[in-house]
């Protein structure tokens, strides 16, 4: 049983009455790196200000290696333990080495240990040719840098990073993605990642929790979250794109029958007739070909016309309108070399394994017998064109 | 034209040859007021600080107490301090009036809410997170007050321009609590009033002309200060 470094119980916060967070129980292994994500004004920033000990809970606890700092009067010597990068750089003015050195220098460590500290975390974020460059005149990137060199030169035992990412230029954010998995995969730092982006999520998290509405609504591995969310609000939030509500009209042999609209779907569960689910199929999983009876093994088929395509780069975005409307991704190159346009005719596929069913209600949790745990997915790649 | 052009002369006569009296009066004002803005930077700072950063009831009065601080006339706040330190007043048992203690109490009474108003504005100006992230990175509550005053500085060295710029020309108080006594709290402003009065424009002349340069020198000083700090902004831009 790995250790938990960071376990909250019964965390209730509230801003003039209003509750922001209210997390029942959370907890993080040593070393781990946990990604927080949810949408804006979820409370996820406030629950990691609460875990930094840098706001006081209305109520509840964080044990930090099994104490409460709160209780045991201890927090300032737990805090030095936590460094946190934000979403701006909240540089201090000086030179880049003076910023890197600031948490040092708060610890009284002597000069040369400073020095050594402070260059071996330039060196290791590949900014050590800007030490003597004023904190005023870095790009976004150098300072978000020198912010998480910043934070690392303390050798903090857990690191907080709310959205550090959010406000770069997109080629930026990625060399400081790859950066960040390189640093936080392996260093042993135990780290919460609070973001939005799911891309950034799925890179960097051995766990991800899902926050909303200031609660924890799930927490897993990566792939549980992403293929079994529990709730609609979860299943929105992972990229379920497709969410279908409908009702269960025939289930034996763990296969069931879901009505939607006018149309028929199978999928894997065990869930009883009659009752009201959520067809939740991710947009990667559906394969769209055009004309004619396509050569595939996967039970759902629905004829339609493509009502839209939008073009994200390397994938587009079809959406058709069968007696359902459903939402797939599809390489660029097959929508050229299918000339897949608006209006045009095809068929939508998916296998039963594609669709991952929950109840339907915006916060209800399934019992874990009720959950679909055979959702396999194969890679888009394959199944697109 | 004869009188003012002879008053400059002997003017500068006086202040190139080192008059004693002229350089007396000069030191004894800087000396007054100097004290006086170190000791409203102490309690300015301080209050500006707790106003910006602290949240307690009656702040919003306070900080407009402040703000109305900022404005105070000097004359009546000679009459104030004036009327506390008289022999008959609440303070009167400590025989302070017409000392150059005095003196400094009524200044530090009109320099203090500037620099205090001027901090509450340099320090709200400051990212809010920035303190967040102080204390995410270890800092005491100490380390990060230190940290905001030394961000805030250079908007805080305004203040106290401000400040010092505000008592040393002030007139009216420093006459009140002072009482203008030759030799022993008479200063600048007041020994102008004095010199005028008696027709000695010569003297008059030159200690306004020190006063303007004093001011000048320390503002020269502290912009000097100012904008090597700021330096680097024009240098960013043309990269």
């Amino acid at each position: 049983m790995a250790e938990a470094h960071i376990e909250v119980a019964g965390l209730i916060h509230e801003y003039d009455g209003r509750r922001v967070v209210s997390v029942e129980r959370f907890s993080i292994e040593r070393g781990k790196v946990l990604t927080l994500i949810g949408p804006n004004g979820s409370g996820k920033s406030t629950f990691l200000r609460l875990v930094g000990l840098l706001e006081k809970p209305t109520s509840g606890s964080t044990l930090v290696n099994g104490v409460d700092p709160w209780r045991a009067n201890k927090t300032l010597d737990y805090r030095r333990r936590m460094a946190a990068v934000f979403q701006e750089p909240l540089l201090f003015s000086g030179s880049v080495f003076d910023n890197i050195a600031y948490g040092l220098k708060l610890r009284r460590l002597p000069r040369d240990e400073v020095r050594r500290r402070a260059r071996r975390a330039m060196e290791t974020i590949g900014i050590a040719h800007l030490a003597g460059r004023p904190s005023n005149r870095l790009s976004g990137g150098e300072a978000q840098r020198t912010s998480l060199a910043r934070a690392l030169a303390i050798e903090p035992e857990v690191l907080l990073l709310d959205e550090p990412l959010a406000s770069l230029d997109p080629p930026t954010r990625e060399s400081l993605l790859g950066d960040f998995e390189q640093i936080l995969k392996g260093c042993g730092i135990t780290t919460i990642y609070v973001t939005h982006n799911r891309t950034e999520a799925l890179l960097l998290g051995d766990a991800i929790a899902v926050m909303v509405d200031g609660s924890v609504d799930q927490a897993g591995t990566a792939r549980e979250v992403f293929d079994r969310p529990k709730t609609m609000t979860v299943a929105e939030i992972v990229g379920c794109d497709n969410l279908l509500p409908g009702r269960i009209v025939e289930s034996s042999g763990g296969l069931v029958t879901i009505k939607i609209g006018d149309g028929e779907v199978e999928a894997l569960s065990e869930r009883p007739v009659g009752e009201e689910v959520l067809a939740c199929i991710r947009p990667e999983d559906i394969t769209i070909f055009k004309d004619g009876s396509p050569p595939s093994s996967a039970r759902n088929h629905f004829s339609g016309r493509i009502a839209k395509i939008a073009d994200l780069g390397a994938l587009s975005r079809v959406t058709v309108e069968a007696c359902i409307e459903l939402v797939a991704f599809v390489t660029k190159k097959s929508v050229d070399e299918m000339g897949l346009a608006m209006g045009s005719q095809v068929t939508a596929t998916f296998k039963a394994t594609g669709i991952h069913v929950i109840g339907n209600g915006r916060r209800m949790c399934d019992e874990e017998g009720y959950c679909d745990h055979s959702g396999r997915r194969e890679k888009p790649s394959d199944e697109t064109g | 034209m004869d009188l003012i052009y002879l008053g400059f002369k002997q003017a500068f006569i006086m202040i190139f040859k080192g008059d004693r009296l002229v350089f007396e009066i000069a030191l004894r004002s800087l000396i007054v007021s100097g004290t006086a803005v170190a000791i409203s930077m102490i309690i300015g700072i301080s209050l500006g600080l707790t106003i910006a950063l602290a949240r307690f009831p009656g702040r919003r009065v306070l900080l407009s107490l402040v703000n109305t601080g900022m404005g105070l006339p000097p004359t009546a706040v000679g009459l104030f301090v004036a009327l506390l330190l008289a022999r008959r007043g609440l303070f009167g048992f400590a025989e302070l009036l017409y000392t150059k203690q005095a003196m400094i109490v009524a200044q530090t009474v009109i320099a203090t809410p500037i620099v205090a108003g001027l901090t509450v504005a340099a320090v709200q100006n400051l990212n809010p997170k920035l303190r967040l992230q102080s204390l995410a990175l270890g800092a005491t509550r100490a380390q990060m007050l230190w940290t905001l005053i030394k961000e805030a500085k250079l908007p805080m060295l305004a203040a106290v321009m401000a400040g010092f710029g505000g008592v040393i020309s002030e007139v009216g108080a420093v006459m009140m609590v002072g009482g203008n006594v030759t030799g022993d709290t008479q200063v600048l402003t007041t020994a102008v009033v004095e010199y005028v009065g008696k027709g000695n424009f010569p003297v008059a002349i030159a200690l306004s002309l020190i006063l303007l340069t004093l001011i000048f020198l320390v503002n020269f000083v502290l912009t000097q200060v100012q904008q090597r700090e700021t330096s680097s902004w024009p240098k960013r831009i043309s990269k």
